[in-house]
């Protein structure tokens, strides 16, 4: 059985996600994949791994490692880069170890403006990548709705959301000065609710962090932290609890809220999603510490 | 206002069996204060579409931004952008993403200010259909006129007229029947399908996404039925099969593809195609998928395709349908849309994005523009900032396209400025101008290479640019007089003489000096067509009209001469006195003065005119020709 026949919906933001990646490599000298772990970058790997079959993507894969991440989110990356035989590089802003910045220690403010934005500011520099694929969407935040598929930034990095090249139809404009640089995201018009079905039914693999388990968690502010190391500062007289969680998304691990959750297959994640009255977004530590803080972090030339 | 009835998190679940079909695509437009993103808001909220915490958010927002008082300001959940929040406007476009459980929905909400014609066009050029709100107050206002027009010239074929702020007339229908009925006469001309007026309320909710007890005489669908139910599947499928080749792939010598991505029709192995703008003919050997090959595909397929001869293919030609093929040329008569605050110029060279092609394309004539509340043509030699028009156009190499009106995606293009990489222009294709094809280049007996062996030197065009008073005449002349006592053939073009004759109806608007250099530029390729050495000596203060000579001319021929001289100097020279009139006011767009100079970045030749003799500077050109072996 074949889903395509049935859900032409999905089979078109497949096929337009396809037409951007193949319009990157055509037109961009030295592009690259950010890949994160999520179910959005496990989504954007798999349509790049279509787009250009009979061959490999024509592309490295590029991971920001904010030295914090879930210990099953590292092993899902190498075992994902080992499986796809694609290159996966790995970048940490050793400046920002050395200078010992942590979710703990420094805020959530300061460790992604450091770790994540900066660190990947330097990682394209390092390269010279002239484009780069991000798994963002723009139904995730209020300031992505106005993002464009292709985003020039200036040789900074930096993005200027009032002056935007206008998208008409599928005619991108591709072109940028020395220094300049594109990020580009081919799933802009999905939803939450079509990664899933997509990861659904073409079967993909993802983080089992996903999926619902007894897992260690303290609860600090409503928000449910799990203890995924032994670097997290437990509160005296805090214990971890075993409670039955998994998140909706993946993150820095002291800054990612879980939820409480008993969905361990697709079909359940799915059907919870649908019921769903909360946003993607909700468990995000860092999407909530100043209001209109995600634009302001884009300005800055985080993802 | 009335809220919703509370629900039990379960009756928000939206159903496995939400539609399968595409979302729609639509885009609201309004004028500022007519409620649009209220409107959207509402249907959101009233959907349970509204997460909790952004709810939170919102009612958070709406005590601090609102314009409601205590009431939930629904237009918050929309704006998005922090300056636009605190001026309480959309600044650009947003792309809002909705289930009900019937069908999937992407909204492009568009400012539709005065200014804002190319947010409304860029909305539009992916839309299916539009809906357009008048506030029933105020009934059709020359904006509504506008957007009527933009929808229509995109290529929208379905708008619903939502007559909003109804409450505020007292639920009257004579209100409403009137507004309604005189859309439908402006409309008349604009070619949509089909039309349909609902009243409604986005403040209060009425026929939103419920019918209104409050407007007994209304009988149709509410707003959300409406969408849910408007069928606006397109005639991509019943279309003859065109695919744009946007990339070739051989990942290995036994394998080469042509990946792209359907744009109408569909295709099959077997099928017989030709191959655009060359005209060669194959067949499809196979449709290459990841899960393996595959049957057939459809419109708006992303595939890869290997035909069943090996042919030149590159990125950017165009397989159709055999029997049914679009046109090629390279000019043709467009709507254009202009989309930046520079203007059009005539003449100049801009890059052109179709079909997965990029080229150089110049407008060769504005025919008129179009006034958007009224569909006047206009006369226009030049078009700003959210002006539209109709245009020839003249492209590089011969590009294949359909007529926008019968294919929306191989019918349109954008203009991109050469410098600054901006988007200029949408372009929607009406015709194609047969000129070019029916005037084909003669082939000539003598080539040109014979004519100027014949006199022992290279064509070349030595183009002078430089500030007024530089000294670019001065010493064009010194290397004409230095060439001619060697023996070889020149032949000089000077800017003050040349307006005189050839281009004495021209002035010195920024449009009229794009005019003047191509001419020019078209006459010095003639001369070096007869084999001559080309001296030009033109100001020419922009790069894109260099640039525009440069490629006129073939490979090597073209050597740009930067007399680089401080402009203190020039106006200190003042040779002709008009650094003085400029200054004083009495002559406007004088280069210098009020106008900017483009210095070159890369000429061929860089001459320091401010510290040496115009004899040396003459003696450094001939050296140059020399070395280059022009003489």
């Amino acid at each position: 059985m074949n889903w395509r026949h049935q859900n032409v919906r999905l089979r078109r933001l497949e096929a337009e996600a396809i037409y951007i990646m193949r319009e990157v490599v055509s037109e961009f000298r030295n592009p690259v994949m950010l890949y994160s772990m999520g179910k959005d970058s496990s989504a954007l790997l798999h349509v790049a791994q279509k787009a250009f079959h009979p061959g490999k993507p024509p592309f490295p894969l590029l991971h920001v490692d904010t030295t914090w991440k879930f210990r099953e989110m590292i092993a899902f990356r190498d075992a994902t880069a080992a499986r796809l035989g694609m290159d996966m590089l790995v970048y940490v802003n050793q400046e920002g170890v050395a200078r010992g910045v942590s979710p703990v220690s420094s805020g959530p403010t300061i460790h992604t403006q450091v770790m994540k934005t900066e660190g990947l500011r330097q990682a394209l520099d390092k390269w010279r990548f002239d484009a780069a694929f991000g798994g963002a969407r723009r139904d995730e935040e209020k300031s992505r709705a106005k993002e464009r598929i292709f985003s020039h930034r200036s040789a900074s990095h930096s993005w200027d959301p009032r002056n935007q090249r206008p998208e008409l139809w599928r005619l991108f404009n591709t072109r940028i000065k020395a220094g300049e640089s594109m990020r580009v995201f081919p799933l802009s018009n999905w939803t939450e609710l079509d990664v899933w079905e997509y990861i659904r039914a073409e079967n993909i693999p993802v983080v089992p962090l996903y999926f619902a388990k007894p897992r260690p968690v303290v609860e600090r502010d409503g928000t449910l932290i799990m203890v995924d190391d032994v670097r997290l500062p437990l509160a005296p007289g805090e214990k971890p609890r075993m409670m039955e969680v998994r998140f909706r998304t993946l993150g820095c691990y002291p800054l990612t809220g879980a939820i409480r959750s008993s969905a361990a297959t697709l079909d359940a994640i799915i059907a919870e999603l649908r019921g769903s009255t909360s946003s993607e977004r909700q468990g995000r530590v860092i999407d909530h510490d100043q209001a209109g803080s995600m634009e302001k972090k884009k300005r800055e030339g985080y993802f | 206002m009335r809220s919703p009835a509370p629900v039990a998190a379960g009756e928000r679940e939206r159903s496995d069996s939400v539609d399968k079909r595409p979302a729609l695509r639509f885009l609201t437009c309004g004028s500022v204060d007519d409620g649009k993103s209220t409107l959207i808001g509402r249907l959101l909220y009233e959907q349970h579409l509204v997460f909790d915490d952004h709810l939170a958010a919102l009612e958070r927002d709406s005590k601090k931004n609102g314009t409601n008082g205590k009431d939930i300001d629904f237009a918050l959940l929309l704006d998005g952008l922090e300056a636009e929040r605190e001026q309480g406007i959309t600044i650009d476009v947003a792309y809002r993403y909705f289930a009900s459980p019937r069908r999937a929905f992407v909204v492009a909400d568009t400012p539709c200010h005065e200014q804002y014609t190319r947010n409304m066009a860029t909305g539009a050029s992916n839309a299916d259909l539009a809906v357009l709100l008048v506030d029933a107050r105020k009934g059709l206002l020359s904006q509504t006129h506008r957007h009527a027009i933009i929808a229509s010239l995109m290529g929208i074929r379905h708008v619903v007229l939502a007559v909003n702020k109804i409450d505020l007339v007292g639920f009257d229908q004579a209100v409403f029947e009137r507004i309604s009925s005189s859309f439908r006469g402006f409309a008349g001309p604009l070619g949509f399908k089909d039309i349909k007026a609902i009243p409604v309320s986005g403040r209060h909710g009425d026929n939103v996404s419920s019918r209104s007890g409050r407007t007994p005489w209304y009988s149709g669908p509410h707003l959300l039925d409406y969408l849910e139910t408007v069928d606006v599947e397109d005639e991509r499928a019943g279309k003859p099969f065109r695919m744009p080749v946007q990339w070739v792939s051989r990942p290995n010598s036994d394998f080469r593809g042509f990946a792209g991505t359907i744009v109408s029709g569909d295709v099959k192995p077997g099928d017989e195609i030709a191959v655009l703008p060359s005209g060669q003919i194959t067949r499809i050997k196979r449709i290459v998928g990841a899960g393996g090959d595959l049957e057939a595909a459809q419109a708006l397929d992303s595939v890869t395709i290997a035909l069943a001869e090996e042919i030149d293919v590159a990125r950017g030609d165009m397989l159709a349908a055999l029997r049914d093929r679009p046109q090629v040329a390279d000019q043709f008569v467009a709507h254009l849309v202009w989309m930046s605050s520079e203007h059009l110029f005539p003449g100049r060279s801009y890059f052109m994005k179709i079909n997965n092609c990029t080229t150089a394309a110049t407008v060769t004539e504005i025919k008129h523009q179009v006034d958007v509340n009224t569909l006047a043509k206009l006369a226009a030699k030049t078009l700003a900032l959210n002006e539209v028009g109709v245009c020839n156009l003249s492209v590089a190499r011969a590009v294949a396209f359909d007529a926008y009106a019968d294919n929306r995606d191989t019918g349109a293009f954008i203009l991109i400025d050469r410098y600054s990489n901006e988007t200029v222009a949408a372009g929607m294709i009406d015709f194609a101008l047969h000129r070019a094809t029916n005037i084909h280049h003669q082939k000539q007996t003598v080539s040109n290479a014979e004519r100027s062996n014949l006199m022992h030197q290279r064509p070349a065009v030595l183009w002078f640019t430089g500030l007024p008073g530089a000294g670019k005449s001065t010493i064009a002349n010194l290397v004409e007089a230095a060439l001619h006592a060697r023996g070889a053939h020149t032949i000089m073009l000077d800017g003050d003489n040349v307006r005189h004759g050839l281009n004495r109806d021209l002035g010195f608007t920024e449009t009229d000096r794009v005019e003047n250099i191509r001419r020019i530029g078209e006459v010095a390729k003639l001369m070096t067509d007869a084999g001559l050495i080309v001296l030009c000596s033109f100001i020419s203060p922009f790069r894109a009209e260099r640039r525009m000579v440069r490629e006129l001319l073939d490979g090597e021929e073209f050597i740009e001469v930067f007399v680089d001289t401080p402009i203190e100097q020039c106006i200190a020279r003042d040779p002709k006195g008009l650094y003085a009139r400029a200054l004083a006011g009495e002559i406007k767009n004088f280069t210098g003065v009020d106008q900017s100079y483009e210095v070159p970045e890369n000429p061929e030749l860089h001459l320091m005119a401010g510290s040496t003799d115009a004899e040396r500077l003459a003696g450094e050109v001939v050296d140059a020709l020399l070395r280059r072996k022009v003489l």
